[in-house]
Formats: structure tokens, C-alpha cells, sequence
């Protein structure tokens, strides 16, 4: 790389965040502090039943107990967990109907390309508003009822739906699970809650929207969903934070469970706020997702892409317990700036003749950190299990890195497993190449990128695909001179 | 049409150009030829536009307007294509992606409507269908995994889609058949027009006893030595080139 490209992507990574702004809303937000007491509040709130409060002290226990986890590839301040507010609401009451919802954070919605209101939304999206601790608003709720899914926040679930909740929360990720799925498990304090029932296909694609808005503020979300016996769900999450110049925790846990022949389909589109180009501010995402594949025939399919946070921390799994069950993972990760990425999956085949893919995507530009970590178990009773794995990385400029880790477990002779990676220079060839036919540069670099993640795009429901590639140009343009 | 004045051109430090002087008009074609790094293929990237070759002295003029600082789009807009020697491979991104996002950026700078995909579809089928191409081509993602020959092609194709002025072609003919290098010498003839000029870059006369090129020039250690018509080119193929430099 010539010097003056080196400056031209030098001066020009610190695009402007367009989602960086904060919205000014009266709200009720916890004193900073975490401690039994922090948790029977917050429990009380949500007028939650005992059963649940005991759950999360157990696990409020457990967390105490435990380490922060430092085997990841990534460098980052020690978090002071004391210094964090659990809590943070808006004070209006909304949860009625739109009409009641706090007009500001309608505003802020729109401003980020998110309309609440039924009539101007996408087709066939039904969206739950998550703003900071709580969800604002969920849409469709009615048309979705017919067809007798449960689209709903967590918190009216633990109201409306106790049993399954009781049953199915923390049956995927237990909360001894790890130090982040234990805290979450203590502090969560809402997200979404999905139910398709028997033979549904369910009518709508169903999606979240995650906004971290108070300042100081941790956001623990949780969300569950359940495909029962044949059914179909297509499910997409996205996030977004204002620009601060301190780190803001954000901790999730999602479970999935598919029962037979059911097939749940789990996209994301992470957009936190990444931090200045001098690594200042920034959201710290650690995240727990795992899907069971609890029946026969099931299919668990996770596809993400990754551009935001200034640390991601999340290895989205599928367990494959059912025969003939099916994992996937697809995932296209970003790094600019000083962004540090450590993602990947786990595949655990139990079950028979269950089959995995793993298609990762690794993108670095500036002084970016990329990892994929990913690791396959073929447990002994899994005969005939399948896993292809691909891991590839491409590298924009000289300051970046990627880092690959797969770790490969197989305890049955009868497994196959297939393992490629690679990794590349975003090529001044290429580059000169697109250039010498008239494609300027910007143009080239989302071309080229773009050809590089042309696989998992693919794998994204189609609206979102389009934002995908749009969210990958503005990311990276003018990341080359 | 080409103007080279004088051209002085290094590679990190290292002096390959030492004068080259060249005028090529409008409707000619013009051969260079040349051993192995005598400077023919740094000929044909300076004239890109290339970064990594560096213009020390001496100008490039296109149709009186100086090029010689013009970034390597800047060219291509105005009518400057390289049919590469080794061209790079872009994975996942398809042939027809590609040459219509080109084709386009070339419409737009002459404030032309885009082409729509029919009409490249047709366009692009009835070119294919001359180099003796599938039209599964336009799926490929460029270059990538291309045999020899099917990058030879793919690059001619591009040429004939794109039109330009001027065509430069860095060793075509190296590694095609007798077979292929027809198609290719053909596509070629049908190129260049009276409003056309090029500029073939070769070490065998083979391509040339197909093209019949206007002024076969002789390049050694970077610059032109001798220049005369297509008899030069054979008397190189005979009598190689030590006979020819000093």
C-alpha cells in the first residue's frame, strides 16, 4: 500500500456514525451499583413471581463467584461493574397502544429508518421496539394472533405466558453458562419473546430493534423463541447507539429452541456505535446466543453481520440433539478504527446424521482486530454427522489483522468434516483492475467486499440483504485512497 | 491519437523506460515487440495509469490533452483499455455485475442514460457469441478460475463491450492455441476502426501475421531501437533480436 493511500484511509476512516445521536426523554433510571437489593427492585418492578426473582439471585450468586473470561482475542479496560446502572426506562407508560408511546422516541425510531407506525411498515415486518431496559412498542401483535404466534416483550410474557417461560428460560443457556450469560441472567430486564405454534409457518418476518439510548447505562437483554413440532420463523435483529465517549456494556443472551421438523432462522444486523477513530467510546458487546435443535428434522440457521461495537464478543451455536438436525452459521464481520472482533460458533452434533455449515467472513480495515473462533464436537453417538467449515479474511490497508481459531472435536469414526480458510490483501490489482474499466475506487472496494460476502448476503432475508450491502458501502467508504 | 514523449519510467528505483518516443494516429495499429523484460509490459501499465510505476520524465498525450498525472478511471473514461496479461481474479463478483457497472460509469461521464440489463444481455450475448463464449460467462465471477484461455477471451470480451479509443494489448496472444488465437486476432480486427487505435504488445510475429499491423516497432532495454512495417516483424522472428541492439 502506497503512503498515500495509507493517508487517504488514514483520514477518512472516521466516517461520521450516522445513528450517533441521543434522544431527550424523561426517564426512571437505577443509581449505579450492583447488589441483591439492585435485583429484588428491579424484580419488583416488573412485578415479576418469586420463582423468577429466585432464579436470577441464583444467579446473581453464581456470577459472583465466577471470572470475567480472558481467553478471547481482544484488549479492553476492566469494566467496572459497580459504576453501571442496571436500569434505565423512559417514564411515560407505553405500552398500550402506539398512540401512547413518547412521541420523542417515535422520532428517534423514524430517524433511524424504523417506523412504528403499521401502515408505513416494511411488508410483512412485525418489529418490538427495545429502548434501553424496556420494550416501547411491538406491532402487528393483533394479525400475528390469528395465526396464534406470540410476538410479545419479555416482560409481558413472564405476565401472559408464565408456564413457558418457566419452562424454556435458561434451558439453552443455563446461567452457570458462562460469566456474561450469568449476569444477563441476573440483571436482564427485557427483549423480545417469540411462540410459534404447531404447523405454523409463521405469516410475518419478525424482528427486534435494539436501542441503547441512557448514558451510563447496561443493556441486558433476553430473548426466547420457540418453534413447536413443524413449525417456520424468520427472525432479524438490529442495534444501534448514540455516540458517547464512554463504553457502554451490552450483555444478551438469546435461546432458541426448534422442536421437530421446525426451522427457525436468526439474522442480525449489528450496528452499535463502534467507537472515534482514536478507539474512545464505543459499546463493549458480549452476547450468548445458542439454538437447540431439540427434535427430529429441526434446523437452527444463525446468520449475522457485524459491523458496529468496539469489542465483540459472540459465538452464536447450535446443539444439535435431535436426529437429522441441522446448524448453520454464516457471518460477516467488520473491523475498522481500533474495533476488535472475536466471533465465531459452536456446532455440537449429538444427534444422527446431523449436518453443520459454518461460512465466515472476516473483513479488516484500519488498525482492526479480526478473529474467528470457531469450534465443531462430534459427540459419540452422532453417527454419520456432516461439518463444512470456511473460514475466509481479507485485509484492507497494513495496520490490520486477522486471527483465525478453529477447534475440532470428533469422538465418532463416522463423521466427515471439511475445513477451509483463507486469507487475502484487498488487492491494488483488484483495485487498478475495477479502476482501469472506469469503476472508481469506492466503488470498487464495496464491489470487491461485496463478492466477498456474497454467500452470507445470501443467507439474509431480502430486504435486509439490500441494507447489508448499503450498511458494508458506507462503512467502508473512502477506506482506500 | 498517442503522444509519448520522451518517457522516462522507474519501478521502485529502478530505471525500465529510458526514453521511449512514440506517436500512434488515429485508425493504426501499432506492434511493439520485444524480449522478456525489455520494458514492453511497463509500457502498457504507465499508459493505465498504474501507481506503481513511476513517470520520471517525459509526457503521454491523448488526442492533445496531457494524461500523464490522470488517475487510471480518469483514463478509462476518456478511452484508454488494457487487455491485461495476467488479469487478477475478483471472486463473487459476476462478469455481468462488472462490465455493466463499468459499461455505465462510461455513460454516465458522457452524460448518457445507463444501459438497461436487456440491453446488455443482448449486447453482451452477441459479442460472447463471436469469441465463441457461453453465455454462462456473464454468471463467472472474473477471472476466477479461468483457464489461460478463457482469460485471454474474457478480456477481449470487455474490449469489444467497452469500446474504447484506444486498446492496448499486453501479450494476448502468450499461451492460446491456434484456435483461440484466431478468434482473438479476429476480435481484435473488428475492434479497431478508422476512429480506433492499438497498440498490441508481443514477442512472436504469429499474432501479427493475422492483424497486419501498421508499424511494428522494436523495443530493447527500454527504449525503441527500430521501427519499419511488418518485414521488421519477421526478420525478428528469424534472426531474434541481438542483431539489433548495439
Amino acid at each position: 500500500m502506497s503512503d498515500k493511500n495509507q493517508q487517504i484511509i488514514d483520514k477518512n476512516l472516521d466516517q461520521e456514525y450516522k445513528y450517533g445521536f441521543t434522544t431527550d426523554v424523561e426517564q426512571i433510571k437505577f443509581e449505579p451499583g450492583l447488589n441483591e437489593e439492585v435485583i429484588k427492585k428491579l424484580s419488583n418492578i416488573k412485578k415479576e413471581p418469586k420463582w423468577l426473582l429466585d432464579w436470577r439471585l441464583k444467579a446473581y450468586k453464581n456470577w459472583q463467584k465466577m471470572k470475567e473470561p480472558k481467553w478471547a482475542n481482544i484488549n479492553y479496560k476492566p469494566i467496572d461493574y459497580q459504576a453501571l446502572s442496571y436500569y434505565a426506562a423512559p417514564k411515560k407508560k407505553s405500552k398500550k397502544s402506539l398512540d401512547e408511546v413518547d412521541p420523542e422516541i417515535l422520532e428517534t425510531y423514524n430517524k433511524l429508518g424504523i417506523s412504528l407506525d403499521e401502515q408505513k411498515k416494511l411488508e410483512g415486518v412485525a418489529v418490538d421496539a427495545v429502548f434501553d431496559s424496556v420494550s416501547v412498542a411491538t406491532t402487528f401483535k393483533d394479525e400475528l394472533a390469528k395465526h396464534g404466534v406470540i410476538f410479545c416483550s419479555f416482560s409481558e410474557a413472564v405476565q401472559e405466558h408464565p408456564d413457558l417461560i418457566k419452562k424454556y428460560l435458561g434451558s439453552v443457556i443455563p446461567y452457570t453458562d458462562n460469566y456474561f450469560a450469568a449476569l444477563n441472567s441476573a440483571v436482564f430486564s427485557d427483549g423480545s419473546f417469540v411462540y410459534i405454534p404447531k404447523n405454523v409457518k409463521c405469516p410475518l418476518e419478525l424482528s427486534t430493534y435494539f436501542r441503547i439510548n441512557a448514558s451510563n447505562t447496561g443493556q441486558f437483554e433476553r430473548t426466547l423463541i420457540i418453534a413447536d413440532k413443524g413449525s417456520e420463523v424468520s427472525y432479524l435483529e438490529g442495534c444501534t447507539a448514540p455516540m458517547r465517549d464512554e463504553n457502554q456494556l451490552h450483555a444478551a443472551c438469546v435461546e432458541l429452541i426448534a422442536h421437530e421438523d421446525s426451522t427457525i432462522k436468526y439474522s442480525t444486523i449489528q450496528n452499535w456505535y463502534s467507537g472515534n477513530e482514536k478507539g474512545e467510546g464505543g459499546i463493549y458487546n458480549f452476547v450468548t446466543k445458542r439454538g437447540k435443535c431439540a427434535g427430529d428434522r429441526s434446523k437452527i440457521s444463525w446468520t449475522q453481520v457485524e459491523t458496529g461495537s468496539a469489542i465483540t464478543w459472540k459465538y452464536p451455536s447450535v446443539i444439535m440433539q435431535g436426529d437429522d438436525s441441522v446448524g448453520e452459521f454464516y457471518s460477516v464481520a467488520i473491523t475498522k478504527n481500533k474495533q476488535q472482533a472475536d466471533t465465531g460458533t459452536k456446532m455440537i452434533h449429538m444427534g444422527k446424521n446431523t449436518k453443520s455449515t459454518i461460512i465466515s467472513k472476516g473483513i479488516s480495515a484500519g488498525e482492526g482486530q479480526n478473529t474467528y473462533r470457531g469450534g465443531v464436537k462430534i459427540l459419540k453417538n452422532a453417527d454419520n454427522a456432516r461439518n463444512f467449515s470456511q473460514c475466509d479474511s481479507i485485509l484492507i490497508g497494513d495496520k490490520c489483522g486477522a486471527h483465525t481459531f478453529p477447534y475440532i472435536d470428533v469422538k465418532n469414526q463416522t463423521a466427515q468434516m471439511e475445513h477451509e480458510a483463507t486469507t487475502s490483501n484487498i488487492g491494488e490489482d483488484q483495485l487498478f483492475y475495477c479502476n482501469q474499466r472506469g469503476i472508481n475506487l469506492d466503488d470498487a472496494v464495496s464491489m470487491i467486499v461485496n463478492g466477498f460476502c456474497k454467500e452470507v448476503f445470501a443467507e439474509l432475508p431480502m430486504e435486509f440483504a439490500v441494507e447489508a450491502k448499503q450498511l458494508i458501502e458506507v462503512t467502508l467508504e473512502n477506506s482506500v485512497g | 491519437m498517442i503522444n509519448i514523449k520522451d518517457l522516462k519510467v522507474s519501478v521502485e528505483e529502478k530505471k525500465i523506460l529510458k526514453g521511449i518516443n512514440l506517436d500512434i494516429p488515429e485508425g493504426e495499429v501499432h506492434a511493439i515487440m520485444g524480449r522478456n523484460g525489455s520494458g514492453k509490459s511497463t509500457l502498457a501499465n504507465t499508459l493505465a495509469g498504474n501507481e506503481k510505476f513511476e513517470v520520471t520524465d517525459g509526457t503521454i498525450h491523448m488526442n492533445g490533452i496531457d494524461i500523464t498525472e490522470m488517475s487510471p478511471e480518469n483514463r478509462s473514461l476518456n478511452g484508454i483499455f488494457v487487455c491485461f496479461q495476467y488479469p487478477v481474479a475478483i471472486p463473487g463478483v459476476s462478469m455481468a455485475y462488472f462490465l455493466r457497472a463499468a459499461i455505465n460509469a462510461h455513460l454516465e461521464n458522457q452524460g448518457k442514460e445507463e444501459m438497461d440489463a436487456l440491453e446488455f444481455l443482448n449486447q453482451s450475448k452477441a459479442i460472447l457469441k463471436k469469441l465463441n463464449l457461453d453465455d454462462s460467462f456473464l454468471k463467472r465471477s472474473i477471472n476466477d478460475g479461468f483457464s489461460g484461455g478463457e482469460k485471454k477471451k474474457s478480456e477481449i470480451f470487455q474490449l469489444l463491450s467497452l469500446n474504447p479509443k484506444f486498446a492496448i494489448l499486453d501479450e494476448t496472444d502468450s499461451g492460446l492455441d491456434i484456435d483461440a488465437l484466431k478468434i482473438v486476432a479476429d476480435g481484435v480486427k473488428e475492434f479497431n476502426g478508422d476512429k480506433n487505435s492499438t497498440l498490441i504488445i508481443t514477442h512472436y510475429e504469429r499474432l501479427l501475421e493475422y492483424i497486419n499491423p501498421d508499424v511494428v516497432h522494436i523495443m530493447i532495454d527500454g527504449k525503441i531501437v527500430k521501427s519499419g512495417d511488418m518485414k521488421l516483424a519477421r526478420q525478428v522472428e528469424e534472426k531474434g533480436y541481438s542483431w539489433l541492439a548495439k
